[in-house]
């Protein structure tokens, strides 16, 4: 009777050691990503200025948001930015992968090069790319030294096209990341198929188009998510390559949140715009981790 | 010739290959520029930089910059150079590297092999945690790091940095051991063994592609951070990105490049080494996680 009874304590303590080893991951998830979302939340329709403050004052927060051009600003930036960031590196990547799995001679040397960058931190990519861009000493003093004189390239010190420097610098940096992945599609596409096409007559572009190209669309979808949730996170890199300006030329949503919050002291305002960045990825994330979730059950 | 060994069965010309290999030389070009910027002008005089020689290699060759940025850069309000926020860095990666990885792999482990109701939604959540925008939840977090006496150390970063990348580790080791087959673990309780010791002597002995990949990426993501460090750090606890950050921005007294570019190799030195030692290993420990998970 003890014996069963001392078996039957062990396999329910067998039965509980998963859950409970699980359950400080558990614990954190849920107090510092989901409670501290919802504290979030909350603060953007309170009166917080410097501190946080429980004062309700519903919607004015985000009426204020949408009346500030600043915001506007960094909303149009981040539009640029981003498409342009996310179309770039699509076609970089989808190329060199096609152009690499080409029986390239020197692909083992290729390939690190290009995906070096994707081990830097944005703040060093900003710091190289900021001083090459400069026209006071990089690429445009360079040209002149060399003899074109009237060689000129200022974008980084220019209001209208400093938002292209930060798609140049970001490009640069993760579109090795998206060949990878491309590359990563295209070695596992079934040769059979190709040469069954090639049989038939097949010309290279229209094999591209029409069999492989579509066979990468598990690549592509998520290229997508990944790139546009970094555009949409997208602060270090304008930190450190433009400080947001010249002006407010490179706010993106992420300094703006930051300078509201912690420099201009204004609280509700900053939680109001990152709960605004938070449902926008939120809308591309969830039915993406849903399907991939499904399909793996 | 036989056309089987290819990576592709498409089939080129002389003229086509020319132009793939042009291209895929000028992208290399590009690439390794920034780097090469930073080399050469980091061993440079400032005279040779303002003078618009940066695209040329150095004249006269000196590691001056590399010592000013390393020990004597005016960083904040102290001519420290990079040196403490370095180890300041370390201090918070080791940690959080080590105990983010130990916490991804348990929780691989019981969402794979002890399953129970609601695991994928547990999981769907944890993922969806690697995800969001940290702008939402910097203001609770810098209060809750100020009520449990971690504001401003480098030990609050290490936690911040375990909290959020739980959800990539486990996301690894959840489809690494996926494909773990399950009637090893059932034979193995049949024959009386617990949690832990299948833990350890079966799943463990065969997780090192697994935990390199969760390693490497730890570290890099962590190294690298900015946002973190610069909401949650004091000025001595500041990582090695602020303070760089702090050196190129700063306003006062002439702008020394090549002293950032060297400062900003040594920001860069340790996630470079990490890739060019152990890239090849994350990409292969990536394939075998991601065959189904």
């Amino acid at each position: 009777m003890a014996a069963s009874a001392d078996a039957d304590f062990k396999t329910r303590l067998q039965n509980w050691i998963p859950k409970l080893v699980l359950s400080p991951s558990l614990a954190m998830m849920l107090v510092f990503v989901y409670g501290f979302i919802l504290f979030s939340v909350y603060l953007s329709f309170t009166d917080s200025r410097i501190l946080p403050s429980f004062g309700w004052v519903g919607w004015e927060n985000y009426d204020k948001l949408w009346r500030l051009s600043h915001w506007e600003t960094s909303l149009i930036n981040m539009g640029i930015f981003a498409s342009l960031y996310i179309v770039i590196c699509t076609c970089i990547g989808l190329g060199l992968a096609i152009f690499l799995d080409q029986k390239i001679r020197g692909e083992g040397l290729l390939r690190p090069i290009y995906l070096y960058p994707m081990a830097l931190s944005f703040i060093v990519t900003g710091t190289a790319w900021k001083w090459f861009l400069d026209p006071g000493i990089g690429l445009e003093n360079v040209m002149h030294t060399w003899g074109w004189t009237s060689f000129e390239f200022d974008w980084i010190k220019n209001r209208d096209y400093a938002i292209y420097t930060v798609v140049l610098a970001a490009v640069w940096q993760t579109s090795g990341f998206v060949m990878a992945m491309f590359l990563a599609g295209l070695r596992g596409i079934d040769n059979e198929i190709l040469r069954a096409a090639q049989m038939d007559g097949a010309s290279n572009w229209n094999l591209y188009r029409r069999i492989i190209i579509p066979q990468l669309r598990p690549a592509f979808l998520s290229a997508f998510v990944i790139l546009s949730h970094l555009a949409i996170k997208t602060f270090d890199l304008v930190i450190a390559l433009t400080g947001g300006g010249p002006g407010r030329a490179t706010e993106l949503p992420a300094t703006f949140m930051y300078s509201y919050t912690f420099t201009r002291n204004q609280m509700g305002i900053g939680a109001a715009s990152a709960t605004i960045m938070l449902m926008t990825i939120a809308a591309i994330m969830i039915p993406y981790l849903y399907a991939e979730l499904r399909e793996k059950r | 010739m036989s056309q089987a060994t290819q990576d592709t069965a498409i089939r080129t010309g002389r003229v086509t290959r020319t132009l793939i290999y042009l291209v895929l030389l000028l992208f290399g070009l590009f690439y390794l520029l920034p780097l090469y910027v930073m080399l050469v002008n980091s061993v440079k005089p400032l005279e040779e930089i303002t003078g618009g020689g940066m695209m040329n290699l150095p004249q006269v060759f000196t590691i001056e910059p590399w010592l000013k940025a390393w020990s004597s850069a005016q960083i904040g309000v102290d001519p420290t150079g990079l040196k403490p926020y370095f180890w300041n860095s370390i201090k918070m990666v080791v940690p959080a590297v080590i105990v983010s990885t130990i916490l991804g792999a348990l929780n691989g482990y019981v969402l794979t092999k002890w399953r129970f109701k609601y695991d994928t939604i547990l999981f769907g959540l944890m993922l969806f945690a690697c995800f969001i925008p940290f702008q939402i939840v910097l203001i609770p977090m810098a209060r809750m790091l100020g009520i449990i006496g971690l504001a401003g150390t480098t030990w609050g970063l290490a936690l911040v940095h375990v909290v959020y990348g739980i959800g990539f580790t486990t996301l690894y080791f959840r489809n690494y051991y996926a494909v773990f087959p399950t009637e090893l673990i059932r034979a193995a309780q049949i024959d009386g063994a617990g949690f832990f010791q299948i833990f350890w002597r079966i799943l463990l002995p065969s997780s090192g592609p697994i935990a390199v990949v969760s390693i490497i990426w730890q570290f890099t993501n962590i190294w690298n951070d900015f946002l973190f460090g610069a909401s949650f750090a004091d000025a001595n606890s500041q990582p090695m990105t602020v303070a760089l950050n702090n050196l190129v921005q700063s306003s006062t007294g002439v702008k020394e490049y090549n002293v950032h570019f060297a400062g900003a190799i040594l920001a860069a030195m340790p996630t470079l080494l990490v890739y060019i030692v152990a890239g090849r290993y994350f990409v292969r420990g990536l394939m075998a996680g991601s065959v189904k998970g």
